[in-house]
């Protein structure tokens, strides 16, 4: 039985396992490699893309739980010539260094945004547990407070407090 | 401090469209009051790096290193760049092919033997991979890019074509070189008011004569270096762009998963096929000598069917091992605690032990290759092009000249992918050949990843000193097993006489090099023994360090400035300590203060991390500054958390659940800082790792009295019953 859901804005009709995790189904039939394979157990969340919204492990989560849903990896995130303010603010403070982890630290950090607009460090350390083994979380944290600092620089207080930043 | 000269051989060419691109090649050291050693001249395996200028002006600099994530490429360009007078913002940096023409082994040669600056003699020695080892190799390991390619490769080469642009300006406005300037790739002649770019100048500056020995910029005239241009590779890491071996994609290509012999040493007795060729997408069961792979057309259904499979190994012998029995016999091999003359009064004894440890880059190793007929082609990332082509010709039984290999992106390494740890080349180039000539991506679960790496030893150490009246200690004499070589006693105290034994106690375990070696554990004993010996003598730990430092100056400073810069000595709350460590490794000397807090129940938290360091000069600080950070992250998982584990002949820990990483939760806020001296560059990669386990366990004893001697802490209640 074939599912169907919405990646990055297209519709697909994917004909595979429905035990098959997402992360598979987007590097390997869709090429969406910028979502990465670290662990399979969910427990280092390099593989985190947008489920609804929603921060998601996709290298535990099965095709069949997608079936009608919109998923949004790192590759869609936001237009190129508009970077997200995550991105923007990854770049100003020099997150990354290998950079393998980094697109899924990306959508678990604009997540997190979307739905605690200004998270303290408590709030950081309580919902962000992805690994990074090159250690750039002392960057990560800054460019956090960065990226909160510029959306409350840039965008009017009540569109900030809502979901609308994911473009 | 002899005065270091550099002599090269720079070879200079037009490109189509009018063109320059110089390569220099194989360099000579020597001190200046010796003769300089000539080369034999430039031929295979010398020529280390390449400018290109288009005529349009783009600026292209060809890195023998790769990158995963030390920033290299970035540094080694600004290096280049900046004795060229480039505009950056037209600069690319690439990572050169993986071909004989770009070994910068033959860098390392420059520095060996009896050419080696002092400072620089440690911290090449890489354990079982010495540096004459990696003559004809491209190595990126040893924190070696920017004091030895950087150094003496990119300098050269980007003071070279400076010179000759300039020259071309010259002559083209007949006026003298030396009324010329070059800035921001544009030659300028203030007199006339002349002006020309680059682009323009590059094909009459490719017909001169090359300068054989440019002159290189004084530290004053450096306009790029000291600056925090950005990094070059990071837009392409915030948007899912980078590429990396693992998402490399070949037209019709499989996927393998693979399963290795669990006991190292082991063989494949048999496996029965049937239950993954009855599976969806399977293609073949490929058996090979220590390991049995599934091959089908996703890389999920290759790993459910191998899933399926119930393949017998032999254990080669080894199925008895364990941590236990292996420290046992480090315990026998090193017998009682070394002994101290009879007439010494104020003896102190230790004896510290650290397990083995993965590497855990968070991209699981995968080769992707493609056998037939004319050869191989392999897609992957890897620490050395060429050793890996090495490894996969030999795999194949075929010339190594047949075998290409395009190197990526590595998502970490931290040693992982070294000459002479392919075996992830190795085994994928024999899956492919069995598909041959469809192409192959073989990836490695995160389980056999961390079951099959090449680990950082476990060791056991066993420290004896005697003191003075004073306290000062007269004779330490150490004895351990594990890797070391000169790095048991490497230490910056005047210390009245030192002694180390390195005791044999062979296991099945293979062993590599960890992010900074044999210092990752050789650190975390001498800084912990010093800590234990300023105890005894009833002095502050940082004062008692201060002490011994009379003839360093160097390590005087940066542990003065770290103990300024963490406010050693004022008061904290009960439970709080602070700890300081002092280690100079890879040619960098680094102190490093922890402040921790231990509560009631004995759970450890590290508050803070203030580090120091001298490296001589900083080419980019703010990529300096991401490594020491990344450093101190990377010794804190070892000393928080992470081990491996021998049971039954096999490694333990099978993912993060059971080898966990610290997380940003656990992150302690860091401070860092450069003392700027007139040292020679000192690597960056690896020296600010070994210094945080001690710092650590030093503030874990002042806030508790607790002395822990062994990784990870969590080994040891940190709270008196």
């Amino acid at each position: 039985m074939p599912i169907s859901l919405t990646v990055n804005g297209t519709p697909h009709t994917l004909d595979l396992e429905p035990e098959m995790p997402l992360l598979w189904a987007l590097r390997e039939q869709l090429g969406l490699t910028g979502t990465k394979y670290g662990c399979g157990i969910a427990a280092c969340g390099a593989c985190t893309v947008h489920l609804d919204g929603r921060a998601v492990r996709s290298c535990t989560l099965p095709l069949s739980a997608t079936e009608g849903k919109s998923v949004v990896t790192i590759e869609a995130l936001a237009p190129a010539d508009s970077p997200h303010a995550v991105q923007v603010a990854w770049v100003a403070r020099q997150v990354p260094q290998c950079g393998y982890c980094q697109s899924g630290m990306i959508m678990a950090v604009a997540a997190l945004l979307a739905d605690t607009p200004a998270p303290t460090d408590d709030e950081i350390d309580a919902r962000l547990t992805n690994i990074c083994r090159c250690g750039t979380y002392p960057r990560v944290r800054a460019a956090i407070h960065e990226a909160v600092a510029m959306r409350a620089a840039t965008v009017p207080t009540d569109a900030a407090a809502g979901t609308g930043e994911r473009s | 401090m002899n005065k270091w000269t550099r002599r090269t051989f720079i070879g200079a060419g037009t490109i189509a469209g009018g063109g320059f691109l110089l390569g220099v090649a194989g360099f000579a050291l020597a001190p200046a009051r010796h003769a300089v050693v000539e080369p034999a001249g430039p031929g295979p395996g010398q020529l280390t790096t390449w400018i290109r200028i288009n005529a349009d002006g783009r600026i292209t600099i060809l890195v023998p290193h790769c990158d995963m994530g030390q920033g290299t490429l970035s540094a080694l360009g600004m290096m280049a760049a900046d004795e060229l007078d480039a505009d950056w913002a037209q600069v690319e940096v690439i990572e050169a092919p993986g071909v004989d023409t770009y070994a910068n082994g033959y860098l390392a040669r420059t520095i060996t033997g009896d050419h080696v600056p002092a400072v620089m003699a440690r911290g090449f020695d890489y354990g079982m991979y010495k540096v004459a080892d990696w003559i004809g190799l491209m190595v990126t390991g040893g924190s070696t890019a920017v004091r030895s390619t950087g150094e003496f490769g990119m300098r050269v080469a980007g003071a070279a074509a400076r010179q000759m642009l300039v020259d071309a300006a010259a002559q083209q406005w007949g006026v003298p070189a030396r009324e010329c300037q070059a800035s921001q790739s544009v030659v300028r002649h203030a007199a006339s008011g002349r002006q020309a770019t680059y682009g323009q100048l590059a094909e009459a500056a490719s017909h001169l004569k090359v300068p054989t020995s440019p002159t290189l910029k004084g530290p004053d005239a450096f306009s790029l270096r000291r600056t925090s241009a950005p990094r070059l590779d990071i837009a392409s890491k915030v948007n899912g762009r980078a590429t990396y071996g693992i998402d490399v994609s070949l037209p019709d290509m499989l996927y393998a998963a693979i399963d290795i012999a669990p006991v190292q040493g082991g063989t494949l007795q048999s496996v029965d096929p049937a239950p993954a060729m009855a599976l969806r997408g399977v293609k073949k069961v490929v058996s090979l000598p220590n390991a049995v792979a599934v091959v089908a057309d996703s890389y999920w259904r290759a790993r459910q069917a191998l899933a399926a499979l119930q393949p017998v190994y032999t254990d080669a012998g080894h199925g008895q091992v364990s941590s236990a029995s292996i420290f046992a016999a480090f315990d026998a091999a090193i017998g009682p605690l070394p002994e101290m003359p009879a007439d010494a009064t104020r003896v102190v004894r230790a004896e510290y032990r650290v397990p083995f440890l993965a590497h855990a880059s968070m991209e699981p190793l995968s080769c992707t290759a493609q056998v037939d007929d004319t050869g191989a082609r392999i897609w992957a990332g890897v620490q050395d092009p060429l050793n890996a082509r090495t490894v996969a010709a030999k795999a194949l039984g075929i010339d190594r000249e047949r075998v290409q290999l395009t190197n990526h992106l590595l998502g970490g390494s931290f040693g992982r992918r070294l000459p002479y740890t392919f075996d992830y080349i190795e085994l994928g180039v024999q899956v492919a050949q069995q598909m041959s000539p469809t192409p192959v991506k073989t990836i490695w679960s995160r389980e056999t990843d961390m079951q099959h790496d090449y680990y950082r030893p476990a060791a056991l150490s066993r420290h004896a000193a005697s003191l003075d009246a004073s306290g000062r200690p007269l004779i330490v004499r150490v004895a351990f097993t594990g890797d070391g070589d000169g790095e048991a006693l490497a230490m910056p105290y005047a210390i009245g006489k030192t002694e180390s034994t390195q005791k044999e106690s062979a296991h099945h375990v293979r062993l590599g090099a960890w992010r900074s070696v044999a210092s990752s554990q050789h650190g975390f004993f001498k800084e912990s023994f010093i800590d234990e010996l300023a105890h005894e003598a009833k002095a502050d730990p940082c004062d008692y360090r201060r002490g011994l430092l009379s003839t360093s100056p160097r390590a005087l400073a940066v542990l003065e400035r770290a103990a300024t810069l963490a406010g050693w000595g004022t008061p904290l709350p009960e439970g709080e300590g602070r700890g300081i460590a002092l280690c100079d490794s890879f040619g960098s000397i680094v102190a490093e203060v922890a402040h921790v807090r231990v509560d009631a129940a004995g759970v450890l938290r590290v508050l803070a991390v203030d580090a120091v360091v001298d490296c001589g000069d900083v080419i980019s600080p703010d990529g300096a500054t991401a490594q020491v950070e990344g450093g101190i992250l990377f010794g804190l998982s070892a000393a928080l958390m992470s081990a491996i584990t021998i049971e039954e002949g096999r490694v333990a820990q099978r993912n993060f659940r059971d080898y966990p990483m610290p997380r940003i939760k656990d992150t302690p806020r860091i401070r860092v800082e450069f003392v700027r001296s007139d040292a020679p560059l000192g690597g960056l990669g690896e020296p600010a790792v070994p210094p945080i386990a001690p710092a650590v366990a030093n503030a874990i004893f002042a806030a508790t009295g607790v002395r822990v001697r062994a990784l990870p802490f969590t080994q040891t209640p940190l709270r008196k019953a």
